[in-house]
């Protein structure tokens, strides 16, 4: 399988804070890929160079073999990488269908009206259509906001803890739509998440981040077994869950 | 098609009135027109979320160049003024556009503010231009067909009932559609517009450039009205009246503006001549009610009836 982006020794300071310290990983396409690391292990900052919001010191990013360090993220977006937020970004005052047809809109799809139909019917979100975005509960805000991300002109979707700020029965739910989706519009996924039964659940590789650096990189049930995996990510006690 | 309908009746009607009424209601109607014209484009920059409280630079910029016309080139066709004010304002926009599409809120509104009170002092400190008495203009053609005496403000009104119509059609149709909703975007969230793939500062750019070519147009129409330009047009004031005139009309119909500046009109005519010494305190009056009643502007009421 070719690689869709390879991150080749990325390295980012903030002040004393090392943020990447060589950080190289490669994606095939079609993969589905889980970042796990506790908060400040570096999963978001590498999220956040991927897209351009910021610039890596050194290294260098290859999308496709072309290095897209310097783009801003407009225009790594037309490359073909979105990505999703945290905290969902939509259109306030639109209507969920709108906020859609923008998305597709700008996407250059070639009918955007049919385009946001299909992603209404492929995410679940007919019932919503009509609805203003800002008024939305959490959980298909971050649906919302996924499907925003997943035009028809993404090949890479970046997405940043798909399922915080949402129920636990909720989690899997979302997620099963989501990879649903991304199966069927044919795109590589990197997700970023805390909850590990997502992880093992959904993602086809996990990588590790501890201190800007990465400690595992894997299959889901051998990383998520890793004695350093377990101690500095998911935060049991080495010793007792021995 | 019922925007194509609207605006043919009322250009029926805008003639009917240029060929029939008395001089000084075509006077009235016209610069009805020219400052909803002008506020149309304020509508324009409000859809991105922005609001300029200096929109006088370019209606003063369009009523100048057509002076300028008349009285430094001696070009006195009234439709050459009118694209004279249109594109000079335009160009203008072009320029500063560059600069102040980066700026939001109130340091947009303030940036605005600033510009056109520049071009305020320069004006009042040009002699050569008239300083704060300004100088007249003389339209004596229109596409090259001589003007009748008396007849000319009845020309001019036909021809501004064109261009505004045509303007609010442009408009209509271009935030009927894509850009609109684009617009609308970059008011809510500038990030999420990055990160899809489009630019806001862009987006913000345009909408600037069709404010201060509509500004200018607006101002051009004024000076044909009147026939004489003066700093005033430049004023923090006069961009003052155009938000006060946007504001009492509200953003959500492209007729609002037209409407909201015959009210604007008739109540200072009225309280001009009822009340002269507090004639701008019951217009201030009259905006504390519109905020209070009516956030969303006069056109809400239109709006609610249709839809009860």
């Amino acid at each position: 399988m070719s690689a869709v982006l390879t991150a080749q020794a990325l390295q980012k300071n903030f002040g004393a804070v090392t943020a990447a310290a060589d950080v190289s990983l490669s994606f095939d396409a079609d993969t589905v890929v889980g970042l796990i690391g506790a908060n400040g292990a570096g999963k978001t900052t590498f999220l956040n160079m991927v897209t351009g919001y910021l610039k890596p010191d050194s290294g260098r990013i290859l999308f496709d073999g072309r290095d897209i360090v310097g783009l801003n993220p407009r225009q790594i977006a037309r490359l073909g990488i979105s990505r999703s937020f945290q905290i969902p970004q939509l259109f306030q005052t639109l209507s969920v269908r709108d906020n859609l047809l923008i998305a597709e809109s700008i996407a250059a799809a070639p009918n955007p009206a049919a385009a946001t139909e299909a992603v209404l019917a492929q995410f679940d979100l007919g019932a919503y259509a009509e609805q203003q975005a800002g008024l939305l509960p959490e959980g298909i805000r971050k649906l919302l906001d996924v499907a925003m991300a997943l035009s028809s002109r993404s090949r890479l979707l970046l997405l940043d803890e798909p399922t915080s700020g949402v129920s636990a029965d909720e989690k899997f739910t979302i997620m099963s739509i989501v990879m649903a989706a991304a199966e069927a519009a044919g795109v590589t996924v990197i997700f970023v998440e805390h909850d590990m039964d997502i992880v093992a659940r959904f993602a086809g590789r996990v990588v590790a981040f501890y201190d800007g650096g990465i400690i595992g990189d894997g299959p889901p049930d051998a990383v998520l077994r890793m004695a350093e995996v377990r101690r500095y990510v998911i935060g049991e006690d080495a010793h007792a869950a021995a | 098609m019922k925007a194509a309908a609207t605006a043919t009746l009322a250009l029926a009607a805008l003639t009917a009135v240029a060929l029939l009424a008395p001089q000084w209601l075509v006077f009235m109607t016209l610069l009805v027109l020219a400052k909803g014209v002008v506020v149309l484009g304020l509508l324009v920059l409000m859809r991105t979320g922005l609001v300029s409280f200096g929109q006088g630079l370019y209606f003063s910029i369009g009523a100048y160049a057509a002076a300028l016309l008349s009285h430094h080139f001696r070009i006195a066709d009234a439709a050459v003024m009118l694209a004279a004010g249109a594109v000079g304002a335009g160009l203008t926009a072009a320029l500063l556009g560059l600069l102040l599409a980066r700026y939001r809120e109130i340091f947009f509104a303030m940036l605005s503010l600033a510009v056109s009170m520049i071009l305020y002092g320069l004006l009042v400190k040009s002699s050569a231009l008239g300083s704060t008495d300004g100088f007249n203009l003389h339209a004596r053609s229109f596409f090259g067909i001589a003007l009748a005496a008396g007849t000319e403000r009845r020309v001019f009104l036909i021809a501004g009932a064109v261009c505004a119509l045509v303007a609010a059609l442009l408009v209509h149709r271009l935030f009927g559609g894509h850009w609109g909703r684009l617009a609308t975007a970059v008011r809510d969230n500038e990030l999420r517009v990055s990160y899809l793939g489009a630019s806001p500062y862009r987006v913000v750019y345009v909408n600037y450039l069709i404010a201060g070519t509509l500004a200018g147009l607006g101002g051009a129409l004024v000076a044909l009205a009147v026939g004489h330009v003066d700093p005033e047009t430049a004023y923090w004031t006069t961009s003052g009246e155009f938000v006060f005139i946007a504001i009492l009309g509200g953003t959500q119909s492209i007729a609002a503006p037209f409407m909201a500046a015959a009210i604007f009109e008739a109540l200072r005519t009225v309280a001009s001549q009822y009340a002269p010494n507090v004639w701008q305190m019951s217009l201030g009056l009259g905006m504390l009610v519109i905020i209070m009643f009516l956030p969303a502007g006069l056109w809400s009421l239109a709006r609610r009836r249709s839809t009860a």
